[in-house]
């Protein structure tokens, strides 16, 4: 008997269908990989076996566990069973803490609620579990708070909160996917470590192909609510059959063609530029004190190049970007756009700063919702002082070269998908035909098989106008597929640069080296 | 805790400071010669001479700032000039009736509002839901001294269990007092409990739509588990916040009420010092008003702080 079973499990939300037909099921001591895009239906899978169904949920089929129903289990003995049957662990490590309790209290809450000790029991109990996750007591006392500790440490709480009890499965939903490339390297071996140890069952929930592939004992994949493929996770790459997980191993390892090529000027000229912060003062009577966000950093990027800018949150990537676009000024150094300053005086100069646009992660929180597409689109255009007189005709004609209809311009941003969305800042950052695009994380927030499409995109476009690109992410591999030359930051610093395939294939720094080798990786696989 | 506990006393001295100058500049430098002003102009020029000299007018203002401020930290706050008794023996009579008044209306609505927001919040959507948030819809538009009127109608007037007005002074016993507090603390208390109850209500929904919520959940607790244990400290904020502004406007604001009702209280005798043009009562009863907001503040910050261990650390 398999410890969880799920048979033909259907949903619906209040009568729309979500999932149809789900089956899979898991072994103890197995890792279930569950992989789908946005709207496959694997977060409800899971929260349908937690019974955490959102109301107006009408379920269909059977989740057993351990033989039991749980979609007939009542409210009461669900809650007896989650967090000591099954433990389960989320997305978001930032906000899934309370905020206004120690992690003792909180870790040590999983045991007190199932009545499973005293409260001294518990708290040993809290103890030791962070221990195991790799929070050792001198450095992360009891009585610490989640805002004390960084997005991984919080992720171990989490994990410790669902392995307290030693339940006998454990459900992981993203559990990585809003962490850095090392730190995620470092959950999954924890978790993978976890369930050697505990012989407990793993449903890892994840969009990333490269996560699950060397990891997973079982592949499930899902799409529009559908289990379209099962396997064996050893050589399921080999074997795959479907189109969809064909096309979602396509995208997820996508190199776009580039016809576009560097000529030797030079476009962007960064010198020596340092910029500082002052943190928030703690008091009064203390000195000013200087945080240094971007330390010396100098690179040149030629017309027509795609350079990619990597390193983890928090490396400063993104208030170098901030200070070329001209929105931060520099403390030291220079930053030149053919030659021109990008500041002159203590005042951005608008004559270059049209030259450059930039594209941000969040497609959606960058646009004004109660403006219509074909307002939001045009708004470059108060750089030039006013709106050309065929202003219109221009946002359609943007609109279809990225792939939009025309008509579009009178339709609001929640009208669109998040692709879209994201064609849509492009269009916009388009529309004042600059040189010089600077894409911040702009793929980061899309689906693997959307982020292929975008980059398409970009690849497409940067050939037909011209474009130069600086790529900033935090994602290696669509820095592999996309640019030319790469530097890598760390800490402020560039600590290596040099073409990508060379640094990729060859690093020379020991930061490049632990990025590259904590990146998930999908394994080799010919085509046919 | 201890440097933040500090650390707000010493912005509670600034602000009192702060406060003080300003009241001293608004009301003695700023109307030309308080003692002409509060005579009227038909005062014998003898008497308007023998005023000054008694408020200290011959002084300089800032040797007169410094003996007004020196006289309130000694619990001197001159003498009335309308009644010739000490202000500040005025000022703890009304005291013991505005007090004793705020904070039973503000019991009074903390107990009306959490419930209600707590029930609506947890039943978004329901009846219950849509009836309390019709109830506390009219409790905020409908003004405070028309609730007073309809009550001393309907349980003075008709059914006799109160009377209409008066205070008849905490020497006729705890009892009486409050029953004469009661109908004034309700009418004060249900305008401050709609406020209460839908910031209670749109904090908790928030709350519960967190993700730490769903954690919680997971770990295995019910929904009023979780509810005890992780929502309602979290929705706290906020509503501190309001009862912070709610207890200084209860007790400084009761003006209307105090005169419906016909008590003794600190907004009556500010509005009748300023009536008689007695400017030393007003002066002292602004300062300790002041005093009071500030003090509450300063309560509320550390209530904060309590709450949030997040705030400890900052500023």
């Amino acid at each position: 008997m398999s410890l969880l079973a799920i048979d033909r499990l259907s949903l619906a939300i209040h009568g729309a269908p979500i999932l149809r037909d789900v089956s899979f099921s898991v072994d103890q001591g197995q890792i279930v990989g569950v992989i789908g895009e946005s709207g496959s239906g694997k977060s409800m899978t899971a929260c349908a076996v937690m019974g955490l169904l959102p109301a107006g949920a009408q379920t269909g089929g059977r989740v057993l566990f351990e033989g039991r129903d749980l979609l007939s289990t009542s409210e009461a003995e669900m809650c007896a069973l989650r967090g000591a049957g099954i433990g389960m662990v989320f997305q978001e490590p930032m906000t899934a803490l309370n905020p206004v309790q120690t992690i003792g209290a909180q870790v040590a809450e999983t045991v007190l609620i199932h009545r499973a000790g005293t409260r001294a029991q518990a708290m040993a109990r809290a103890r030791e579990v962070l221990e195991r996750v790799g929070l050792p007591a001198d450095r992360f006392p009891l009585s610490r708070y989640p805002h004390e500790l960084s997005g991984g440490q919080r992720q171990r709480v989490v994990i410790a909160m669902a392995i307290a009890l030693r339940p006998r499965l454990l459900i992981a939903d993203e559990p990585t996917t809003a962490l850095d490339v090392t730190t995620q390297a470092q959950i999954l071996r924890l978790l993978k470590r976890l369930v050697a140890e505990d012989g407990m069952g793993l449903m890892l929930i994840t969009h990333d192909l490269g996560v699950v592939a060397d990891m997973a004992d079982e592949m499930v994949i899902m799409k529009d609510g559908e289990v379209v493929e099962r396997g064996a996770g050893q050589g399921f790459f080999g074997r795959m059959k479907h189109p969809y997980t064909r096309a979602l191993f396509e995208a997820s390892s996508h190199v776009p063609r580039r016809a576009a090529q560097a000529e030797d000027r030079a476009l962007l000229e960064v010198k020596g530029v340092s910029r500082d912060y002052a943190p928030a003062r703690t008091s009064l009577l203390a000195p000013a004190r200087r945080f240094r966000a971007v330390d010396g950093v100098s690179f040149t990027i030629r017309r027509g190049e795609s350079l990619g800018l990597v390193g983890e949150s928090g490396c400063g990537k993104s208030t170098l970007a901030r200070a070329i676009l001209g929105l931060e000024e520099v403390q030291e150094g220079e930053i030149l756009l053919d030659g021109a300053p990008v500041f002159s005086g203590h005042h951005v100069n608008l004559a270059v700063r049209r030259r450059m646009q930039v594209v941000f992660q969040d497609p959606y929180g960058s646009f004004n919702p109660r403006w219509k597409v074909a307002r939001l689109v045009a708004e470059p255009f108060h750089l030039l002082g006013a709106r050309p007189p065929d202003w219109r005709e221009q946002v359609a004609e943007m609109l279809e070269n990225v792939g939009l209809a025309a008509a579009d311009m009178e339709k609001y941003i929640h009208e669109f998908s998040g692709g879209q969305r994201q064609r849509i800042a492009i269009a916009r950052a388009l529309i004042l035909r600059p040189e010089l695009v600077i894409l911040d994380e702009a793929v980061s927030a899309l689906d693997v098989s959307i982020r292929a499409q975008i980059l398409d995109l970009l690849a497409d476009l940067s050939g037909r106008f011209g474009l130069t690109y600086l790529f900033i992410s935090h994602d290696l591999s669509v820095v592999r597929a996309i640019t030319d030359r790469v530097l890598v930051m760390r800490a402020g610093r560039i600590v290596e640069r040099g073409r990508t395939q060379e640094v990729f294939e060859n690093p020379q720094h020991d930061y490049t080296k632990t990025l590259i080798a904590a990146a998930p990786k999908l394994p080799q696989v010919a085509a046919e | 805790m201890l440097r933040y506990a500090l650390k707000r006393l010493l912005s509670l001295a600034i602000s009192l400071a702060v406060a003080s100058v300003v009241i001293f500049v608004a009301i003695e430098v700023v109307p030309g010669d308080p003692a002409s002003y509060m005579l009227g102009i038909n005062a014998r020029p003898d008497t308007v001479a023998a005023l000054r000299e008694e408020l200290g007018l011959n002084m300089s203002p800032p040797e007169r700032y410094i003996a007004w401020v020196g006289g309130l930290l000694q619990g001197d706050f001159g003498t009335s000039y309308t009644y010739r008794t000490p202000v500040a023996e005025m000022i703890s009579e009304r005291l013991w009736v505005s007090l004793p008044l705020a904070l039973f209306a503000l019991a009074l609505s903390t107990l009306i509002a959490f419930p209600a927001g707590i029930i609506a919040a947890t039943r978004r959507g329901s009846k219950w839901d849509l009836g309390i948030m019709g109830v506390t819809q009219l409790g905020i538009a409908v003004p405070n001294f028309w609730f007073a009127m309809l009550m001393v109608l309907v349980f003075a007037i008709n059914l006799r269990w109160f009377s209409a007005g008066g205070f008849p002074g905490w020497e006729a016993g705890l009892l009486p007092g409050l029953k004469a507090l009661l109908l004034p603390a309700v009418s004060l208390a249900l305008p401050q409990a709609s406020i209460l109850a839908r910031v209670m209500r749109s904090a908790l929904l928030d709350t519960l739509d967190e993700d730490f919520i769903r954690t919680a959940r997971a770990k295995g607790l019910t929904r009023r588990q979780v509810l005890r244990r992780h929502a309602l400290r979290n929705a706290l904020i906020p509503v501190l916040t309001i009862i912070g502004l709610q207890f200084s406007f209860l007790l400084a604001g009761a003006i209307i009420i105090e005169n419906v009702f016909f008590l003794p209280g600190l907004g009556r005798l500010v509005f009748q010092s300023i009536s008689a043009r007695d400017l030393i009562v007003v002066e002292s009863v602004v300062m300790l008003l002041v005093f009071a907001v500030v003090v509450v503040n300063f309560a509320v910050d550390l209530a904060y702080a309590a709450v949030d261990p997040r705030l400890r650390r900052r500023r």
